[in-house]
């Protein structure tokens, strides 16, 4: 988290690393969770081995 | 792009494409009216002039370049260059299925898409015979995937749980061969959870799905018995002793919220003032026809709901009380990487559904209208011209979604609601995507808030 005077940034923002390693399927499928009629993937674990 | 919006006064800013996500003043948010990506290393003359009423232009500048060191940092205005992972987006390994181990239930719930259990085609429970060949088509289509879901769903499953039981052992006697993880999950409606049950359930199941929609009266007049009288004495002792004997983990109690209850904040507090800390409560998806279906006149309502418990939430956690709501929950660090997050629900290509008869179809909205039916386990038939259709409806694949600020985090909705609701899988359902964009606002200002607390 950075902290400026008018701006405060909360996190890494490593969506775009997250690609170029991404895509090995091994997370859980998103409509799994606790929905089944909705979809939100943004609180799902990454199960990445090499991460 | 951006997202910025305020919210319980915070000025939040999404950087879309990095998934930066930042809390502005309001001179840097008045700022962002004006800039957009190449963005100059001063301040343009004429843009300091517009907001010179309001801001000094000391505090104008200084804001400035502090957007200008993001921009440059690569959080804000970001470029969408997604499109090169374009073919980690094709046809993947079968990893997740929906098992109907049973067409039948014992209550009959007046929202249900399964047509109170049998999802139309008559009342059936699965035969072993059925469920081991799922379990074969699973491990023989999941390539080198190694984590596989299962979830035991219906009707009501523990109306088949000899067979649940069966299935289960089958599969973790020939999952080490397959090098495959078998990970379980069941949804319950919960009047036949008892006691007995505790103990196979709680080894096996990695999560399960506790269905009560929140305050008695609440639930009653939605879930009743096939007798008509609700459901709520039954099952809110066992789901709180299925609960407690679970170490209040891995579970979810999950609820739908109709235009019956609006004020649907007050079902997840009920939950929570029941011992219930992982809760879930849905809106309904259903055809406009019913009194109950929620409509495009209720959404200011339902997003005054969420914000208003959105700002308990935060009060809670600020006390050391606080719960998990599923659609609140976020990770902007940690989460699913960004090819998962663009891929979709996954469903009629990475998830299926079968029926008690074998059949199978792309997801368990999906089970009954038989123009989508992919396949069946005894016939050995499986569609993948249709898989490949079902890959291809991905963000990038659905024009509208492309455009959107949360296809990172909502994925594209829920491709069966936009097909019963748009008349297309690759056209997004509105009212659906509306609620999922101010839970999403919810979320992030949640951290935002947290972050503050953090801080001081």
């Amino acid at each position: 988290m950075t902290n400026s005077k008018h701006v405060k940034t909360l996190n890494n923002a490593n969506l775009k690393c997250s690609a170029a390693k991404g895509g090995c399927g091994e997370c859980q499928a998103s409509c799994q969770s606790a929905c089944k009629t909705s979809c939100t993937v943004a609180n799902q674990k990454c199960e990445h081995e090499e991460k | 792009m951006i997202h910025k919006y305020s919210l319980n006064g915070y000025n939040i800013v999404l950087d879309v494409h990095s998934g930066g996500v930042s809390v502005v003043d309001d001179a840097a948010y008045a700022l962002l009216d004006y800039l957009d990506a190449p963005m100059q290393e001063k301040c343009p003359e004429e843009i300091l002039d517009k907001l010179s009423e309001r801001f000094g232009r000391d505090e104008l500048e200084s804001a400035y370049a502090e957007l200008y060191g993001m921009y440059q940092d690569g959080i804000l205005f970001s470029e969408d260059d997604y499109e090169q992972f374009a073919d980690k987006m094709v046809s993947s390994p079968v990893k997740a299925m929906c098992l109907h181990i049973a067409h039948d239930c014992n209550l009959r719930c007046k929202y249900c898409f399964a047509s109170t259990g049998d999802f139309g085609h008559g009342r059936k429970l699965m035969d072993f015979e059925t469920g081991k060949r799922a379990i074969d088509f699973l491990i023989e289509h999941s390539g080198t995937r190694r984590n596989l879901e299962l979830d035991f769903f219906g009707g009501e499953p523990l109306m088949n749980y000899e067979v649940v039981k069966q299935v289960v052992a089958y599969a973790r006697s020939i999952e080490k061969q397959h090098n495959k993880n078998f990970r379980f999950t069941i949804t319950t409606n919960g009047v036949q959870l008892t006691e007995d049950k505790f103990e196979f359930l709680n080894k096996e199941m990695s999560n399960v799905v506790l269905s009560i929609d929140g305050r008695k009266e609440v639930n009653d007049r939605m879930r009743p018995n096939a007798g008509g009288k609700g459901s709520y004495d039954t099952i809110l002792p066992h789901f709180q002793k299925f609960v407690e004997s679970r170490g209040q983990d891995q579970y979810y109690v999950r609820g739908t919220f109709t235009r019956y209850n609006l004020d649907f904040a007050e079902d997840v507090l009920d939950l929570n003032a029941k011992g219930f800390d992982q809760i879930s409560v849905e809106p309904v998806v259903t055809d406009s026809k019913y009194d109950y279906a929620l409509r495009e006149e209720d959404l200011p309502k339902v997003f005054a709901e969420y914000e208003r418990l959105a700002k308990e939430l935060i009060r809670r956690k600020k006390e050391g009380k606080g719960f998990n709501f599923f659609h609140f929950m976020i990770d902007l660090d940690q989460g699913p990487c960004a090819i998962k997050r663009l891929r979709g629900c996954g469903c009629g290509n990475e998830y299926v559904a079968v029926t008690p008869d074998g059949d199978i179809y792309p997801c368990h909205q999906f089970v009954g209208m038989e123009d989508w039916k992919m396949g069946n386990l005894y016939d050995g038939t499986f569609d993948l011209k249709r898989k490949e259709y079902f890959a291809h409806a991905n963000i990038y694949g659905k024009e509208e979604c492309g455009k959107c600020w949360a296809k990172f985090y909502c994925s594209g909705g829920c491709n069966a609601n936009n097909l019963q609701y748009a008349g297309d899988v690759l056209k997004p359902y509105r009212l659906a995507c509306e609620m999922e964009k101010k839970r999403l606002e919810c979320a992030i200002m949640i951290k935002a808030a947290m972050a503050d607390t953090d801080s001081e």
